[in-house]
């Protein structure tokens, strides 16, 4: 009896029952891509009327224009003018604003004679999305003033010296010279600005978790409840053949729902997928293998359903969402939490996979993770099959 | 050479012994039934014989194979059905079909042979696409029958076949068996229905992992000869089972239904005897007479005497 061909039998069966059951097919296949959608346009969305305080410390006309600048512009409305820099903290902390505009002492000076100033624009970042817009808004509103006030400073000389009519033209063209205002922005809670681009690799990890995790070791204990499983151990079928039958269906949705989220935001997203596909599929089939190991260790722990479920949840499910830098940036854990993290295959997977789709960046950079990854699949791998041979027979 | 030759096979588990010392051998084309109360060891043996399980001591052959030494060689001799029909419920009978015969490596013109013969036998033509879930329990046992010799086992398994099923579906399955009996297939069933043990050609009874009496039904009822069985009924059986307990020459007492039987320890005594005492004791008694032993006699004798 072929290993292959009782391989083919247990895969074709599976996918069969896999087809029978509608409901989970499609939370497999699109349950994903509705994550992506929702959260992909809700953060999307224009923001208007974002709430801003100013702090201004210089009190000048100058910078009395760049808050109307702002003010005007439709994106901001002010709620409070601050006196003090510890108050930024209270009305950032409390919500009452979600952007604070800090202008220095001496910025008005500096804007009138055209010397580099900074302005500085600090934004709640709980929210990526939101956070990447209105820093956007702010450094667009920023620019436009910044070039007034350039274009002023030098009206102001070339009508004192004429040699410099030259000068302004070849700086118009040249764009070369650096902006006399500069914002410089912080956003605070998220310095990494994830946004729905950065959502990708850690919906492409819940996915494996999903499919790989849960439905394998749902599938396998499921046999074992019904008595089926016990049906394929009394006949020539191997637990080589059966665990490649079963889990290749899986791997295979698992790939191809993975691909479909890629591919969807690229579509609806511009996600730019800078790197190599080849790349892309191998890390994510890695992903993937080891998702399968995990699954199929629960299924030889686990004699219920409910039992293999709830150790999916614990082990899996929930780290890969809350340890894996995928919801929360794992710079702002607590030191004991982010060392758990190491332990935690899609932390390493989503440094690899956003190095490949948005950074665009070789092997050399991600490959300790990429090893990682190898390293858990073979661990879990052979844990797994270890303790299914040795309750096979 | 007999199809199953089994010798003192025991299997601990822990310091709890499973199966103790069971030696037997079944011939070719025998049904070979295997009696014994919940916990009695029954499963565990079938699964050391299918080479699910390793005897932790003791030998058994079973269709010429070591399980021992080549537990895989068994695998595919033998076909295995237990009470559970273990089919995919939620895949039609063809489909479970198809699937147990790609699991036994049958080619496409023998599975589609085998296919119109199982669902032939277990009467299921024009339901190839019904979902197995769907079927009554009636014919998925027969399914899970069909599934279980489709690669044509010489020697086929059974363990609690007939659970969960109507009378008439069992009939209709003892009949199968027989007939698989008849074509030289080697069966060994498990049971608790001691009317289905009747079917088997031999019986080992099986009490706490221990063999307790073997041989055909009459043998086994020779167990109790000399020790005559008094069928007693009476409007309050309970009163009368009481009564009957406190003569020195009944031996013991058990309930079959609404009447009571009664072992006596010698022959000779008359139930006309009987009768009067019970009557004496206040026990309206509306028969009483000596009856053949029945199979379920044995048994709570067998196992009655071994707890004591
Ligand atoms: N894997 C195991 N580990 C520990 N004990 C076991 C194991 N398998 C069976 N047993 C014990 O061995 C004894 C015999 O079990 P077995 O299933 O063989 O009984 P059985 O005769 O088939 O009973 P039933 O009629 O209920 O099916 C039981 O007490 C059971 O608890
Ligand atoms: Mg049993």
């Amino acid at each position: 009896m072929s290993l292959a061909r009782s391989a083919v039998a247990v895969g074709v069966k599976e996918m069969r029952q896999i087809g029978r059951d509608r409901r989970t097919l499609l939370i497999l296949l699109f349950v994903p891509a509705f994550f992506l959608l929702v959260y992909g346009y809700a953060l999307n969305f224009d923001i208007r009327n974002v709430r801003l305080a100013v702090l201004d410390q210089d009190r000048s006309s100058a910078s009395r224009e760049l808050v109307a600048a702002f003010v005007n512009s439709g994106y901001f409305q002010l709620v409070g003018n601050l006196t003090a820099s510890g108050e930024v903290n209270d009305v950032i902390d409390h919500d009452e604003a979600r952007a604070v505009l800090v202008v220095p002492a001496g910025f008005g000076d500096d804007a009138a004679t055209g010397r580099p100033t900074r302005v500085q624009l600090i934004i709640n970042g709980d929210n990526a999305n939101t956070a990447t817009t209105v820093m956007a808004y702010g450094q667009s509103l920023v620019a436009a003033q910044s070039a007034r006030y350039e274009m002023q400073a030098r009206l102001r000389r070339v009508s004192g010296q004429p040699t410099g009519v030259g000068e302004v033209a070849t700086s118009g063209a040249g764009r070369a010279r650096p902006p006399s205002l500069t914002v410089e922005p912080r956003v605070w809670y998220n310095p990494e600005l994830r946004s729905t681009l950065f959502l990708v690799p850690g919906l492409i990890a819940y996915i494996a978790m999903l499919t790989s995790v849960v439905s394998t070791a749902l599938s396998i204990v499921r046999e074992k409840e019904a008595g089926t499983m016990e049906q394929i151990r009394m006949s020539p079928v191997g637990p080589v053949a059966y665990v490649v039958g079963k889990t290749l269906p899986y791997f295979a949705i698992g790939l191809v729902s993975a691909l479909g989220i890629v591919w969807l935001s690229m579509l609806l997203f511009d996600l730019p997928m800078r790197g190599s596909w080849t790349l892309l599929v191998a890390s994510i089939a890695l992903f993937l293998v080891g998702a399968l190991g995990i699954g199929l260790l629960i299924s030889t722990v686990a004699e219920t359903q409910q039992v293999a479920f709830q150790i999916a949840l614990l082990s899996s499910y929930l780290p890969t969402l809350m340890l894996s830098g995928f919801i929360f940036p794992i710079a702002s854990m607590p030191v004991a939490l982010q060392q758990v993290t190491y332990l935690v295959p899609a932390r390493y997977f989503l440094v690899a996979l956003r190095a490949i789709v948005l950074k665009g960046v070789g092997l050399t950079a991600f490959w300790p993770q990429l090893v990682a990854l190898a390293v858990f699949a073979a661990a879990l791998l052979g844990l797994a099959s270890l303790r299914l041979r040795r309750q096979w027979a | 050479m007999n199809a199953i030759e089994v010798r003192q096979l025991t299997r601990r588990f822990g310091d709890f012994t499973a199966v103790d010392d069971l030696s037997f051998s079944v011939g070719r084309g025998e049904i070979f039934g295997f009696l014994g109360s919940n916990g009695a060891g029954k499963s565990t043996t079938i699964r050391m014989l299918c080479g699910l399980l390793r005897p932790s001591s003791g030998t058994a052959v079973v269709g010429g194979v070591d399980v021992g030494a080549d537990p895989e060689g068994v695998k595919r001799r033998i076909g295995y059905m237990s009470q559970r029909f273990s089919l995919y419920e939620a895949l039609t009978v063809d489909q479970n079909i198809t699937f147990f015969g790609g699991v036994y490596g049958l080619g496409r013109e023998r599975l589609e042979a085998r296919r119109a013969f199982v669902l032939e036998m277990a009467g299921l033509r024009g339901r190839e696409k019904t979902l197995t879930r769907t079927l009554s329990a009636g014919w998925r046992q027969r399914l899970a029958l069909g599934c279980a010799i489709l690669h044509e086992p010489p020697i086929v398994f059974l363990d609690e076949p007939t659970g969960g099923v109507d009378p008439l579906s069992r009939r209709r399955f003892w009949l199968l068996i027989d007939q698989l009996a008849d074509e030289g297939i080697t069966i060994l069933v498990t049971t608790h229905y001691l009317d289905e043990a009747e079917h088997c050609h031999r019986i080992a009874v099986i009490d706490a992992g221990r063999l307790a009496a073997m041989g055909t039904v009459a043998e086994l009822k020779q167990l109790l000869a000399g020790r005559p069985i008094v069928e007693v009924r009476a409007g309050e059986p309970v009163a009368a089972m009481r009564a009957l307990e406190a003569m020195p020459e009944v031996e013991k007492t058990s309930m079959f239904g609404t009447t009571v039987h009664a072992v006596l320890r010698a022959a000779g005594a008359a139930p006309g005897h009987l009768v009067g005492r019970l009557q004496e004791a206040g026990v309206a008694v509306s028969s009483c007479e000596v009856v053949e032993p029945s199979l379920e006699d044995v048994f709570l004798d067998l196992v009655e005497r071994s707890a004591s």
